[in-house]
Parts: C-alpha cells; structure tokens; sequence
C-alpha cells in the first residue's frame, strides 16, 4: 500500500514535471514567432524564386533562443534569408537538437529534405557532420567553431583568443578592485583559447590583476552560472567574463541581483558570441560592460552567400579574427564602456593586427606568455 | 479473467488517445493544423526506413531502462536510479570496448557482460541499504545518479581520454554498429542492440512468471510480511530486485555505449533514458510485452518529434508541450487504473 | 409511529451481485435493534445504504415517518444518524478534541475555540459516562477508549441514531462490559443505536430486538426475549449449527513442542515475553488465553522464527529450534496459522492458487531447476481447494478476492496439508461467521485425533473453553497458570487473565 501511494505520487510529480519543463522552454518562442511574421512577402516575390539554393542548420542543445552562439548563428541565417527574399522553411530553416544524440537524425532530415548547404553549430557536432558528410557527398557542410576534415564541408573558426584578449584588456581597464573573473563552459580546448586570451589580455594591461577562473561544466546550466557568480563577486572580484553559453544567463541574473539590492555597487559582466547587451539591462542601468562579439551570424551569411554563388570553399578552414571583423567587443554600453577604455582597446586590436601581440591559444602558450611579460 | 486483461490493455491505449486528443487541441488552439503536425510525428518515426531506424535505435535502450524500472516495481522497488546505473553501463561497456584488444567473439559480449554488472553495482548499493539500514531507495538512487554523472565526466575526461570531452571510439570489435543495417536505412544508428533488447524482454519474462526467483521477488513486492512468514529471505529479495534492476539499465548504457554513439562523451546532464524508462514501465503495466510495446511508443514519439518542427512547421517548445502532454495522460493512466481498482474494491 | 428509521424493501444491486434484496429495517426510538448475518450477507452495504454512501435501487428510507433521500454521509449526520466505525477514523497525533471537532470547527472569525470545544466535549463524556479525557492524545490512549471517542464524535455531531459496526471485534472482554453499559446509558438518554454483529451472544444480552439478514434477503425481525441462540444462528446460516463441539477425551503422547525461560523483546525492544515455560504434546490442543497484548504475539513470532529471542530455548521434538530462520522453522515440522491473515498468511495479489504453495513453491515438483511448475501448482491447489472447502470461482482468483472465511480455509488447508508436528493456529476464527467458525474447529480437533499437537492462541474464551484440551493463561509474557477447561470457567479465566490472584487459582 505504502508502495502504491509513492508511486502514484511519483506518477503525478513526474507528468507535471515534464508539463513544467515544456511550458518553461514555450514562453521564449513568441518572440521568435513574432519577428518571423514581420519580414514582409514582397521580397520573397521578387528574387525568392530566381535561386534554388537552400541553407539550414542544426542547433546543439542550447537552441536558437540561446541568446548565445546558436542564437546568433540563426540570426545571421534568417539575414542572408531575408536577404534573397525567402522565407523559413521555404530556403532556410533550422532543427532544434534536445540531446547529444539528436544531432545524427537532425543533420539527415535536413540533407533529405535536399537542403544544398548544412550548418553544424558548435564544436559538439563534428562527429555527427564528419559522419553524415561521409554519407552524403553531394550535400555541402559546415561546421562552426571546429576542424572536420572533408570535401564538402567547410570548418568556420573564429580567432576567440583574439577577441578574449581585448575582452580582457576592457576589464583590466574597468576593474576598481584589481580581481576579474573567467566562467567557462566546460574544461575543453576550446574554451581554453577564450581563457588563455583573456588572461593574457587582463595581464598584459596590468600584470597586478588577479584573475580567477571557474569552468561550470555545462553550456546549459544558468544555476551553476549563477551560483559561480554570486561566490566571485563575494569575493570582490568586479567584472566577470563568461564564455559558457545559457550557463553565462546565470552570471548575468546574479549581476543584476546584486544591483537590484544595491544599485551603487560597480559590478560587471562582459558577454560572449553576440552583443548580450540585452541580457544586462536592469531598470536603466545596464551590467554589461562588452561583449566579446563572435559575428558567428556574419560568417553562416558569408558562408552561405559563397555556397549560393558556387564558391563553396570545401575542405577548407576559414578563420575569422580581429582582423576581418570576425571577433571584436561591441560598444553598446557607452556609459560603462568609455571612450577610454574603446582607445585602449583599440590600441591593442592595432597591436594584434600588427603582429606584435600574439595572443596565447592553450594553457602552455598562456604560461610563456606570461612568463615573457 | 478475459475482462481484466482488456481492462489492462485498454487503459493504457485509450490514455495513448486522450493524450493525441489533448495535443492535437493544443495544436489547434495555437493555430496549427494537427493533422499535418501529426502525420509528421508519424513520418519522422516511421516515414521512411531512414527514420524507422533511428526508431528502432532509440526504442533499444528504452525497452532496457523500461525492464529496469518494472522489474524493480515488481518487487515493490522504485528505482529512480536507472539514469546512473545507465551512465555507469556506458562507461563500462566504452571502458571494456576502447582498452582491451580481443576478437569479436570475446571483446563484445565482455563489453556487454561488464556493463551489465557496472549497472549492477549500481543498483546493489540502493538494495543493500534498503535491505540492512531501512533506506529508502529513491533517495539512495537519485543521490547516485548524480555521482554516477560526475564519476562517469571525470573518468572519460581523465581517464579514458587525455583532458577531452569524449572518449576515442570503440574499437571494431566490440561495436554493436551494424554496416547491414545502416546501409539497408540510409544510414540510421540502428544496430543490433534490438535483438539483445528483445532477448532481455524474454528473460524478464521468464524469471518474473516462470521461476522461483520471481516467485519470490513478486511475493516480496506485494507483502513483505507474507513472504518473511513464508520463509523466504526478503533482504537477499530487495538487494537481487535491485541488483537485476541494475544490470538492465546498465545493458541500456551498453547499447549507447557500443551501438548508438560508440563513444561516450563528457555530458552536461541527464540524457533521460532512465527517467523515461519510468514512463515507459508504467505504461507498460510492468510486464515484459507491455515494456517492449511502450518502448517502441515512446521511441516514436522522441524521434517523430523532431520532425514536426521542420514538416509541420509546430515550434519545438510546443512539440515538447505535445509530447508531454501525451506522457502525462500515459503516466496518468497508472492514476486511472488505480482509481477504478479503489472503486473496486471499495463495492466488494 | 414511533419509528425513528425505518428503511423499507431495500434492493442495492452491484455489477453480477445482489447485495440486499427486499431488506426491511424498523428501528423503534430508544431500542437497541441488533442487525445479525453472517459475513458477505450484506449487513455493511446497508448500514452503507442508511449512512449515504450507496443509493439504494429500490426501496425507501423514512426517518421520523418522512421519507428521506440519503445522498452521502453529511445528510446522515444533518438527519441526526451516526456511525461508529469498526476501524476507527482517528488522527493519532491529535487529541481527543482534535479528532472530534474535525470537520465541523467550532471557530470564532477563523480562528478555532479548542478551550471551547474541549469544554463541550467533556461535558459530552460525562454526560454519558464515557471517562474520555477531552485532552488526551489518541495514540496514548486504549483501543477501547479510542472506541469511545468515535461514541463521542457522533454524539458531537447531535446523533440521535447510533449504528455500531461489530464494536466489540477488537475489545476485552471487561472492555465489552463497559461498552455495553454504556449502551445503556444512550439508550437512557433517549438515543437508538442499531448493532452490527454476528455474535450471537452479545444479541442476546443487550438488544431488544433483532434483524436477520441472510445472503442479502432479509429473513425476519425477532423480539429477543422471544428467541434463542440456537433459532437466532440457524436463522442467520439457513441450517441447524451445533454449538457443542463433538471431541473425544484427549490422549496425549510425547511432548512434541518444550518452551523454557523464553524471553522476547518485541519491534520496538520492549520486553514481552518474559520467562515463558509451555509444553504442548501430541494429540492434545493447548489453548493460551491472555488479553491482547500480553506476549502471546510475540511468543508466536518466537517458534516461528519471525522474531529473534533473547534466552530460553524453544524444542521441537527435541531438538533445539530456538532462533531458526521461519523456512527451516516449517520445514522441521511447523504450521502456522497467523494471527492477521491479510498481513502474513496470504499474498493477497496472488491467485489463491499461488498462495497454496507460499512456503513449498521451491520445492518438488512445484519447482525444478528454479523453474515453476504451473501445472502441479494449479493441481495441488484445486485438490487443497477441493478438500477444505474454499469457494472460489477458480484457482487464478486472486486471494483479495475471496472472503475472510475462504481464505481462513486456504491458510488452514495449505498449514495442515504439510502435515506438520506442531500446527499453531492464532486467533483461527476472527472475524469469521459461525458455519466457517464450526468447520475450523473441527479441523483443528481431527489433527488432535491425528495425533499432531496443536497450539491454539485465543482471545475469544468461547473458543478457546470449548476447543482445548488444556488451558494455559499468559499474562505479562509469562504462563501464569494452566487449568482444563472442564474445571474452569469464563469467570475464573477472566480473573487470571487480568493478573489477579494468581496464586489461588494457580493451585489448581
């Protein structure tokens, strides 16, 4: 009897909470629905029809409404949609991944749908798109954010050290107390090159700066996110760079709490892979001092632009750096990011560009580079 | 006799249908058409052999987590804690599977055999907490569904491999992946895990109606006291229930370990197996048919769900409400049967 | 008419089963109208019926000489009828008061008047003679207090009516006495109560009249004084009982079963029994009688194996048995026919086939090789089912199933088919109507005749007077004095069993 109450109760838990979780991922979606009703139908009359070339992509699991790299990743898709008049599902379209193993089927149902060009966004598919690519040779790939070997697929990377490098050098320029954070994703090589650049950055400004650096273990997980932030910022750490997907939601909600209960506190957040200035508004102040811009959207538009125009650069490696406007800090926040702090940052982006900065990608470069500070 | 078994296979399918009914009113109350929404649920799960495939693949490991959890109730045992004893598995079977060099014949069914054992262990630690201290076994389950999760990151990122997020493949010989298959369904993951799986059916089965052992393990779930009256050693019953438990759920890590993924990967959360094993179990009355039959319901609705954003245009986050939806009235059936047993019971 | 309630050809159908059929009940105002028949007769769904919980398809029910439409348990209680129930609604941690006002608050804006309301219920009990303290929290008090509580939650609610369901199942027999004086003193007060029972005795003292209903029809209403027990039982079971129990003079052999210095600690490390020395031989019933509570339990638990002693030994023809697990405990020889049926002697979800293998199903031919054997099973069950007289619709009925007289017949059959040296029976017959009662006990005396030695644990001293062959009184875990019974009476057993005097009568 015991038993069958307990079940019956872990029967009903359960449904409703999987009616929450749903229910809770619903809410973000009408934005999207909405902006999709607003591109207008004349453009897709006028040269829609001229070209057949199609484009999709396939989300990991953070989804299009990441507010992150996925987000901007679509973005940058519905642009160069928009840009030749057609419309989702008719040209462009995306599929949502709900867990690791979906990747596989998502990337097949979009290359039997006959889509002519495939994205991959985030270094979590290249398995599945080194796979799926070995299945189907007449389809073209592209994966964001990793190297995968093939004809027909194309790699786009971004020079994340670069920018994490100028993300730094803002925060070393901002700090008050002399301690700036990192919040990672997960411990791997990729963000390491987001960290390795920022310390550099943080270090190079102002060897003094502590910099501490915290990895979540998730992209997915704004609880952590936040509870890491709560500990830095108690720990007088002021300005907080995340490179950790919807984690870095979490470092942003703890900011604007503290600011909430003390709107005097000088606090920071700076953002990753598009601008998150959003993401900091709280009353009329805003935490977020920069972001460290991948234009991740820039890319899947150029991308796709040469797939349409037959230059599909197959088996090559695309980076996109300071250099080519790839990666940068975005300028949003003038209050907090003042002309001064931009002219800094200048300074160094010239001084990259120049080659007489070259930014730390690993652990072990980060190390000689500091060492030969 | 005849009118209770109707009675036990019609609950569960008019709960399926209230459930369809209850999405398609949602569908239509947002403003799409559930026919098409639905006639591409069915196509991305049975569309076409490419889809059917990925069905198959992904109803393998839930008849293993569905056994897992119904052979537990059987004995009056909540395992919650298939999700670990799932990770656990995995990493077993991948451990097995990336370091040890052995032909076909001995390198797969060890991977398999060790991964079962894996999940094993992990369940024998609920069961003999259970058994001896009184603990209760959700709460043992949960807590090492977590450990499992961090012990499994921290060994595939330190262990099995140099400071990566997932481990090398498996080698050739211990992989379930089928050529045969993927060829025959342009493709798809299907490989022959099924078969294991319906061979574990069986033997759930057998040792549940046919030996002794569940004799046993059955008496034990219904009452307790009966069965220590009886003579039988219900301690030894709950930590076997548990430990049988394990091995199954462990089999489903297997089957992602060596047939789905043929790695395992550093994984931010649960990938639910286990929890939808639940579902599963109780859909299926905690019977072996009605598992096997469950499962191929839930793999569907996973894998035909992706479809419906692309086909039908439905948003994801309202295929995930259609789906739940549908769960809920599935989990809610168990509610159902139990109300009307009540009223039963209450006119005799 | 100085009917209170009457309800009048009542018919209360249920899918494939007429529960009453034609039932007339007339209960006059101020009489204790006693509602007799066996156990499935249908006493409980029309008591149901009267207390709103099942409408009735035919029929009317008139409270006062209007006619009234009972639709569920709070019209009841506006309608001035009450119910005590014989397992009782109470809330363990709350008090007295608690439990009575819950439900109906007394509260002044919002907030609950306790002092008030404990006042009020205290007068109740005085009132009544009930000795309930208002304050007291329910799992500190008696069964037979908590018995009172539920008296005084109705009376609470102003019930001018008062239905007792079988009140005295789970009462002493002191504990009997006062309630029946209380009885008295409602009826004194201008209440009427209708008593559900099957004992015929407790009818025969205390009612003015009685309803006998049988297999759903109603048989007839008798004035009590105007009748007998033998007419009463013969009525309820539609043949002629005999109560005298036909048994030839013992002839007792070795001693089969030697407790000595038993000393048992119970679930919760109290001690219960302490010091136990008992001898049971062959071709002879031991009877133990005690009130509830005394160690007998826990005395049981001990030979069977269920419960761990702390010293003495336990000897089973001779050899030691003392802390064996309960399976090598049956196997040396033990059947045991537990005390809670529902708890320990049935798996309630299995079909009463299964359960006629409960401790043999690993052993030849039921099993080989860990394998079932469903055939043999079935087989053996359908003979057991066959020769002790289960009704059951077939032997893939689930246990839960049949009724409390059927599934006594089951465990007993399966316990005395193992042919077992010491047969323990425990409370054999609660709870059970007189025709399964009379074939129980001749069960019981037939393994005597086989020369089994049997243990008989009672609370019922009918029952243990007429079956036993020796009497031994257990009070505060210890065997305070043995007596035979045709030397005995209920009066001197019921002295011993509450401790007093010991001494003399153990001088016997």
């Amino acid at each position: 009897m015991e038993n069958r109450k307990f079940i019956l109760l872990f029967a009903l838990l359960f449904s409703i909470g999987m009616l929450l979780a749903a229910c809770g991922g619903s809410g973000s979606e009408e934005g999207n629905a909405g902006s999709e009703s607003g591109s207008n139908d004349d453009n897709s009359e006028s040269s829609g029809g001229s070209s057949d070339f199609s484009a999709a992509m396939v989300t990991d699991v953070g989804g299009v409404d990441d507010k992150s790299f996925n987000q901007s990743a679509w973005e940058g898709l519905q642009a160069w949609g928009e840009e030749h008049g057609m419309e989702k599902g008719q040209g462009f379209d995306y599929a949502q991944s709900n867990s690791d193993s979906d990747y596989a089927p998502n990337l097949n149902r979009l290359v039997r749908e006959d889509y002519n060009l495939v994205f991959g966004i985030g270094y979590k598919l290249a398995d599945a798109i080194k796979d799926v690519a070995g299945q189907y040779k007449d389809t073209n790939f592209a994966i964001v954010d990793a190297v995968v070997e093939g004809d027909n697929i194309a790699s786009i990377t971004f020079a994340d050290h670069e920018g994490s490098f100028l993300a730094g050098a803002a925060a070393a320029n901002k700090t008050n107390t002399n301690k700036v954070g990192f919040v990672g994703g997960t411990d791997s090589d990729l963000i390491n090159k987001f960290e390795s650049g920022f310390v550099a950055g943080a270090k190079t400004v102002n060897p003094d700066i502590e910099v501490e650096v915290q990895y979540a273990g998730a992209f997915d997980a704004p609880d952590d996110g936040k509870l890491i932030a709560s500990n830095m910022y108690k720990n007088d750490i002021d300005v907080i760079y995340h490179a950790s997907g919807a984690t870095g939601n979490g470092v942003f909600a703890q900011a604007k709490d503290i600011k909430n209960n003390d709107p005097e506190r000088e606090i920071w957040v700076i953002g990753v892979d598009r601008d998150q200035y959003e993401e900091g508004q709280i009353g009329d102040q805003n935490v977020t001092l920069t972001s460290m811009v991948k234009r991740v959207g820039n890319s899947v538009q150029q991308v796709s632009n040469m797939g349409m125009e037959g230059e599909f650069p197959g088996g090559e490696v695309l980076e996109f750096g300071v250099e080519d406007e790839g990666v940068g800090l975005a300028d949003t926040n003038e209050e907090a990011y003042t002309d001064e702090i931009a002219k800094a940052v200048e300074e160094w982006k010239q001084k990259i560009i120049d080659g007489e900065v070259e930014v730390p990608q690993t652990h072990d470069e980060l190390d000689e580079y500091l060492n030969s500070l | 006799m005849n009118a209770n078994r109707l009675f036990n296979i019609l609950v569960p399918v008019i709960s399926v249908l209230i459930g369809l009914l209850a999405g398609a009113l949602m569908m239509l109350g947002f403003g799409y058409n559930p026919i098409t929404g639905y006639a591409a649920l069915w196509n991305g799960a049975f569309g076409d052999l490419y889809y059917f495939g990925e069905t198959i693949r992904q109803v393998t490991p839930y008849i293993f987590t569905g056994l897992a959890v119904a052979f537990a109730f059987r004995s009056g045992l909540l395992n919650i804690g298939a999700e670990g004893q799932v990770i656990v598995g995995w990493l077993a079977a991948v451990w097995i599977g990336t370091t040890i060099e052995a032909p076909m014949i001995i390198h797969l069914p060890l991977a398999i055999i060790v991964a079962a054992f894996a999940g094993a262990f992990w369940g024998f630690i609920p069961g003999l907490l259970k058994a001896t201290r009184g603990v209760h076994e959700v709460i043992v389950t949960i807590m090492l569904n977590y450990t499992a999760l961090y012990l499994a990151n921290a060994i595939v990122r330190n262990v099995l491999s140099d400071n990566e997020d997932k481990t090398p493949d498996v080698a050739a010989t211990a992989s379930l992946a089928s050529e045969w298959f993927q060829n025959m369904t342009y493709f798809s993951r299907m490989h022959y895990g099924i078969f294991i799986a319906l061979f574990a059916a069986v033997i759930m089965w057998f040792i549940i109606e046919r030996t002794s052992v569940g004799y046993e393990l059955k008496s034990v779930g219904f009452n307790e006291h009966a069965s220590k009256y009886a003579g039988m050693n219900v301690k030894w019953n709950i930590i076997l229930s548990m430990i049988i438990s394990g091995a199954f759920a462990g089999l489903a890590g297997a089957m992602e370990g060596l047939g789905t993924f043929g790695y395992m990967s550093v994984q931010s959360g649960f990938n639910n197996l286990g929890f939808d094993g639940i579902a599963v179990a109780l859909l299926g009355a905690n019977t072996a048919v009605g598992v096997v039959l469950a499962a191929f319901l839930f793999g569907a609705l996973k894998v035909g769900a992706l479809n419906m954003p692309t086909e039908a245009g439905v948003p994801t986050e309202l295929v995930d409400v259609i789906i739940a939806l549908i769960i809920f009235c599935v989990a809610s059936s168990y509610i159902i049967r139990w109300v009307l047993l009540r009223f039963k019971k209450e006119e005799n | 008419m100085d009917y209170v309630v009457e309800m009048i050809n009542i018919r209360k159908e249920f899918p494939g089963v007429v529960a009453n059929d034609n039932v007339t009940l007339q209960l006059k105002k101020g009489e204790i109208h006693a509602l007799l028949g066996e156990n499935g007769a249908g006493k409980s769904t029309l008591m149901n019926i009267l207390f709103g919980l099942y409408q009735p398809e035919k029929g009317e029910i008139r409270v006062n000489g209007k006619p009234v439409k009972i639709t569920d348990p709070n019209v009841a209680n506006d309608l001035g009828i009450g119910m005590v129930h014989q397992h009782f609604m109470l809330v363990e941690p709350f008090t007295v008061t608690q439990n009575i006002i819950l439900g109906s608050e007394p509260t002044t804006f919002g907030k609950i008047n306790l002092k008030e309301a404990e006042r009020e219920v205290q007068k109740l009990s005085d009132r009544y003679g009930l000795q309930v303290d208002a304050t007291a929290r329910i799992r500190d008090i008696s069964v037979g207090m908590q018995q009172r509580v539920e008296i005084l939650k109705t009376l609470y609610r102003g019930a001018e009516v008062l239905i007792f369901d079988e009140p005295t199942a789970v009462l002493t027999p002191q504990e009997i006495t006062e309630l029946m004086e209380i009885m008295h003193s409602l009826i004194a007060e201008g209440k009427s109560i209708i008593l559900i029972t099957h004992k015929l005795k407790e009818i025969m003292e205390i009612s003015d009249r009685c309803t006998v209903i049988r297999k759903g029809a109603g048989i007839d209403t008798l004035d009590v004084n105007d009748t007998s027990v033998t007419e009463l039982a013969s009525l309820m079971v539609g043949r002629n009982v005999s109560f005298k129990i036909d048994k030839k003079p013992a002839v007792p052999k070795e001693t089969v079963l030697s407790i000595q210095n038993l000393m048992v600690k119970d679930k919760r490390k109290v001690d219960m029994v302490k010091g136990m020395n008992l001898e049971v031989r062959a071709g002879e019933i031991v009877g133990i009688a005690g009130v509830d509570g005394n160690g007998q339990s826990e005395l049981i638990e001990a030979i069977t194996g269920l419960q761990k002693t702390e010293s003495g030994s336990i000897r089973l023809n001779n050899d030691d048995m003392t802390n064996l697990s309960p399976r090598k405990v049956t196997e040396s020889g033990i059947g045991h026919i537990p005390q809670d049926r529902h708890k320990y002697g049935l798996v309630l979800d299995y079909s009463i086939g299964e359960n006629m293998v409960l401790q043999t199903y690993y052993q030849k031919p039921f099993s080989k090789y860990k394998t079932l054997n469903y055939k043999e099973i079935f087989q053996k069950a359908a003979k057991l089912i066959d020769e002790y007289d289960v009704r059951t619709p077939s032997v893939h009925t689930k246990a839960r199933a049949l009724s409390g007289g059927n599934q006594q017949k089951a465990i007993i059959g399966r316990e005395v088919d193992r042919s077992p040296d010491l047969l323990i029976a425990a409370q054999p017959t609660r709870g059970l109507d007189v025709g399964a009662i009379e074939f129980i006990h001749h069960r019981l005396i037939e393994e005597r005749d086989k020369g089994k030695a049997v243990l008989l644990v009672s609370f019922e001293l009918d029952e243990i007077l007429d079956v036993s062959d020796r009497i031994a009184v257990m009070f505060d875990g210890k065997n305070v004095a043995e007596v035979k019974p045709e030397e005995t009476d209920e009066n001197e057993l019921g002295l011993l069993m509450a401790g007093s005097s010991t001494e003399k009568a153990g001088e016997k």
